[in-house]
């Protein structure tokens, strides 16, 4: 339109253009894919997920928003399993009142709409004091992605990972709280050498342990044809980057990718449960 | 490493174990158990009486080693390391190191008879302390931890603690160390199976790649020492993090020299450590000198640890074009040419390179909008309601558009429409060819933000505290985002999301599409600044009238750093790859660092900056109250 009205010299009103470096993106479809399996290893099943999603129109725009939760426990006597499951109830059932209700029912409230940091920060806060009280031997990681439009909002503690998969390329957005991860970072050991280390489990940071929680945040960007995965270790120690790209490449479906990213968990050897939940844009 | 396992209490280091012996007991026939010290691990230590020397109380300490495996070979494993620790301490002879008397096995345990130690561990101090210790005191400590260690490293091989922290150093009454727990059972940690909680705590990152050495335990020390300091228990922290921690922000009362040598110890890479004990009690020696010399002190003497003094060197303009009055407009470059307003009625056409003057358009009133070059044209709003656009070759007029109130909001130019608000509530979209009005939308309040524009919307604030997109094309509302107070700050959009100030003191992050808030940051103080992106740093810098200048993480919200100017800071920044320019009312422009916030240099100009910079090519222009506009080197 833009080449048009020059051309013809003409006013017209603006108009909106197919390209521009910071163009709204709206009308996106979301599908989602998700699947939990637990491990033949010794441990109970300890991963634990959820997945919410609404779209509601606004005009002619589709308004997407969904939420996907995470969460890998630990400590004996099923208390690993209890704290994941526990922890990814409240938080889903926190962000359903704080952000899915308003946004459904009270749209023009001001005082409803908390910003989504804030409020994914403190549903991860009053979990970790909830399962700390309801388990006190279990923890959990959690990683929790909102999809809000054309952005997700990612909060996390612990282990468990999300990848940005765009433009054929894959990128982890969550930094491990593990102390192999500062070790990586400090330049002491490889991300090879890491996946060996004694104390590749040891985790600095997780849910449901006394005391402050420190919760990360992240926002990012989601473009079109874009995919956002989350997973627990069982996954991401077993199935190389490359190989997690190419098997979501090459899959008709969210779910069908999914799937095919716990098998190849699997016939890699994972003994531990593996979780996959891979959100489509 | 200090760690646990998820089926264990934090607590337990400190509990009284269920199957120790009761008071009144007595091992070989000759030392009577009094009452457990302490425990941890697989190990407990008992106050006992040593009933050989029947007229004297004689004290003693005995640790008792239990193994609860069922493994024959970790229970071998664990006798190897009680005796390990036993042939260790019999072979050791410092002031610092207590005393072996006995080594014995009795009813499936094992035990080390020691000399007891008077006095409390300095996690017990730390604990009960209200505040970080007084630095006189750690550096003494630190100074005798230092002549042990060296003790210890002399050996052939180099005996190495490994474990130095708080609870294994002793301090009696008189103040000496002493080191307990030898027991270098670190073997028990290893491959153990399951996600579990733990942090790293005190030794350095080396440790965990299995290589224990000297300067290893200096590291230790320089995390004990962190943590007396500050009180910040390094175990709560994610690993190796200290540095993140700057001790003086916390305690105040650390010297600069004292602060260098605990950093210098705590380096990731040990080749930038202290070479040896003997080096770093000899720099700890320096600065106790330096802090109980009753003389002055001069901050040179305090070399080579002293931190680096702030640069606030001279910055000579290139030129300075001064206006007849107050410059509170921001300067645009284009071609070579600023373009800039003043309150004295008149855009200032002036050459970049040399600041002389080229042309200047009178308007019937002040100019606080700033001008938007576009094409061939210059264009910007007036106090006399008119919208000007201008040949910025010439000065001529292509045309001007009333509105019926002040323009200072500035125009926008996209999709070849001209987007910009007024006071008298409205915010308009004109054909940027021929200045005729598209639509206007209307609000309660004035408009002196100016617009942030994608193909297919334009976003502004007004006075009303809303947020407004509106369609491009027709000027129809698709939503608004209420803030609290007035939002005269101008959008910034990125990548699908707002960022924005309001008076309201908060910074927003609001996605773009489904108008919820991202996150917000909340300064002290109004936001009328504009906030700048740098994708070099992916941080949001933006300016409040407390004073800062914040540079907000624009993925989480949080801040980076924040600089303190002088005077409450409306002038926008301008970010290159480095820095960060920006003016405060306290008569400065600001250079930062982009990344950490330091001061590069700052410009007194005598008078409140309130325009924002702008950058090109080598230079920054800005205007001050002062009457002048300024080109300035990066």
């Amino acid at each position: 339109m833009k080449i048009l009205s020059r051309l013809l010299g003409r006013e017209t009103p603006p108009s909106p253009a197919a390209t521009g470096n910071n163009g709204d993106r709206h009308g996106l479809g979301i599908e989602i894919g998700a699947l939990t399996v637990q491990g033949v290893g010794p441990d109970p099943d300890e991963d634990a997920l959820m997945t919410l999603q609404v779209a509601i129109s606004r005009g002619e725009e589709l308004l997407p928003l969904c939420m996907c939760i995470v969460a890998d426990g630990m400590g004996g006597h099923e208390g690993g399993q209890i704290a994941s499951d526990l922890a990814v109830r409240l938080v889903g059932e926190w962000v359903l009142s704080r952000i899915y209700r308003p946004f459904l029912g009270e749209p023009d409230n001001p005082a409803a709409r908390q910003p989504v940091s804030e409020v994914l920060t403190e549903a991860i806060v009053a979990a970790n004091g909830k399962v700390h009280e309801a388990c006190p031997d279990g923890g959990t990681t959690l990683t929790c992605a909102l999809v809000l439009g054309s952005n997700a909002f990612l909060a996390h503690v612990g282990d468990s990972r999300a990848y940005l998969i765009s433009r054929n390329t894959i990128r982890r957005i969550t930094t491990d709280h593990s102390l192999v991860n500062r070790l990586i970072e400090l330049g002491q050991i490889t991300a090879q050498e890491a996946l060996q280390h004694p104390q590749r489990n040891v985790l600095y940071r997780a849910l449901g342990r006394p005391g402050n929680l420190e919760v990360d945040t992240h926002l990012q960007s989601l473009p079109a044809h874009s995919a956002l995965l989350l997973c627990t270790d069982g996954l991401w120690s077993a199935v190389a980057e490359d190989e997690m790209l190419s098997t979501i490449s090459a899959a008709p479906s969210p779910q069908i990718a999914c799937n095919h990213l716990v098998d190849r968990a699997i016939e890699h050897g994972s003994d531990d449960n593996v979780t996959a939940v891979l959100v489509q844009v | 490493m200090e760690r646990r396992q998820k089926s264990q209490p934090p607590s337990s280091a400190n509990r009284t174990p269920e199957d120790a012996l009761e008071p009144g007991a007595v091992l070989q026939q000759r030392y009577q158990i009094l009452k457990v010290r302490g425990s941890g691990g697989m190990a407990v230590v008992y106050r006992a009486r040593d009933l050989r020397f029947e007229k004297v109380s004689r004290i003693c300490a005995v640790k008792e080693m239990t193994v609860h495996a069922p493994e024959t070979r970790l229970r071998d494993l664990v006798v190897h390391s009680f005796e390990r620790e036993a042939n260790t301490l019999a072979s050791l002879n410092h002031p610092a190191i207590p005393h072996i008397f006995d080594y014995f096995n009795e009813s499936n345990r094992v035990y080390l008879v020691m000399e007891f130690v008077e006095g409390q561990d300095l996690e017990q101090l730390i604990d009960d302390s209200p505040a970080p210790l007084d630095p006189g005191r750690v550096i003494d400590w630190a100074i005798q931890i230092c002549d042990v260690l060296g003790y210890l490293h002399s050996h052939e091989p180099p005996f190495v603690f490994r474990d130095l922290k708080p609870s294994n150093i002793m301090i009696n009454e008189q103040g000496d160390v002493r080191l307990i727990d030898f027991g270098i059972a670190k073997v028990f940690e290893r491959g153990q199976r399951g996600t579990m909680i733990g942090t790293a705590g005190y030794p350095p990152p080396e440790q965990y790649r299995g290589f224990p050495e000297p300067r290893g335990d200096l590291y230790a020390l320089g995390a004990t020492m962190h943590h007396l300091l500050t009180q910040r228990d390094p175990r709560q922290e994610p690993p190796f993090s200290f540095h993140e921690h700057p001790i003086r922000e916390v305690n105040p009362k650390v010297s600069a020299a004292l602060d260098a040598v605990v950093m210098k110890a705590l380096e990731y890479d040990a080749a930038k450590r202290f070479g040896s004990a003997a080096e770093m009690q000899a720099a700890l020696d320096a600065v106790n000198h330096l802090s109980t010399s009753p003389a002055p002190i001069s901050t040179i003497a305090l070399s080579p640890f002293e931190a680096a003094v702030t640069y606030d060197g001279d910055v000579t303009p290139y030129w300075t074009f001064a206006c007849e009055d107050e410059v509170r407009s921001s300067p645009t470059v284009s071609d070579g040419i600023v373009y800039v307003g003043s309150f004295d009625h008149n855009l200032y056409a002036v050459d970049a390179t040399e600041g002389k003057f080229v042309w200047k358009y009178p308007t019937e009133d002040v100019i606080s909008s700033s001008p938007h070059v576009w094409g061939d044209l210059v264009l910007f709003g007036s106090e006399d309601h008119v919208i000007y656009a201008l040949f910025k070759e010439t000065g001529g007029i292509a045309w001007s558009t009333p509105t019926k109130d002040r323009v200072r909001s500035s125009p926008r130019v996209s999709l070849e429409h001209v987007f910009v608000g007024s006071d008298d509530h409205h915010f308009y979209c004109l054909s940027a060819r021929q200045g005729r009005q598209m639509w206007a939308f209307e609000t309660p309040s004035f408009v002196r933000s100016s617009p942030a524009v994608s193909p297919e919307r334009v976003y502004f604030g007004a006075s009303d505290g809303c947020v407004y997109a509106l369609d491009v094309q027709t000027g129809r509302e698709r939503w608004r985002f209420t803030t609290n107070r007035t939002v005269i700050s101008t959008p910034l959009l990125y990548e699908g999301v707002i960022y924005v100030g309001s008076m309201d003191w908060n910074l927003y992050a609001i996605d773009a599409q489904a108008r919820w808030s991202l996150w917000s940051y909340r300064t002290q103080g109004w936001v009328v600044s504009n906030p700048a992106l740098s994708e070099t740093t992916g941080l949001v810098y933006v300016g409040s009238a407390d004073g800062n200048v914040y540079a907000i993480d624009r993925e989480t919200g949080r801040k980076a750093w924040s600089y303190e100017t002088g005077g409450p800071v409306t002038s926008s920044p301008a970010v290159t790859n480095d820095a960060v320019y920006i003016g405060s009312t306290d008569g400065h422009l600001y250079s930062l660092d982009a990344r950490q916030g330091e001061l590069r240099w700052k410009f007194d100009t005598g008078a409140s900056v309130v325009s924002s910079p702008t950058v090109w090519e080598h230079a920054v222009f800005v205007g001050s109250r002062n009457r002048n506009l300024y080109a300035l080197p990066l």
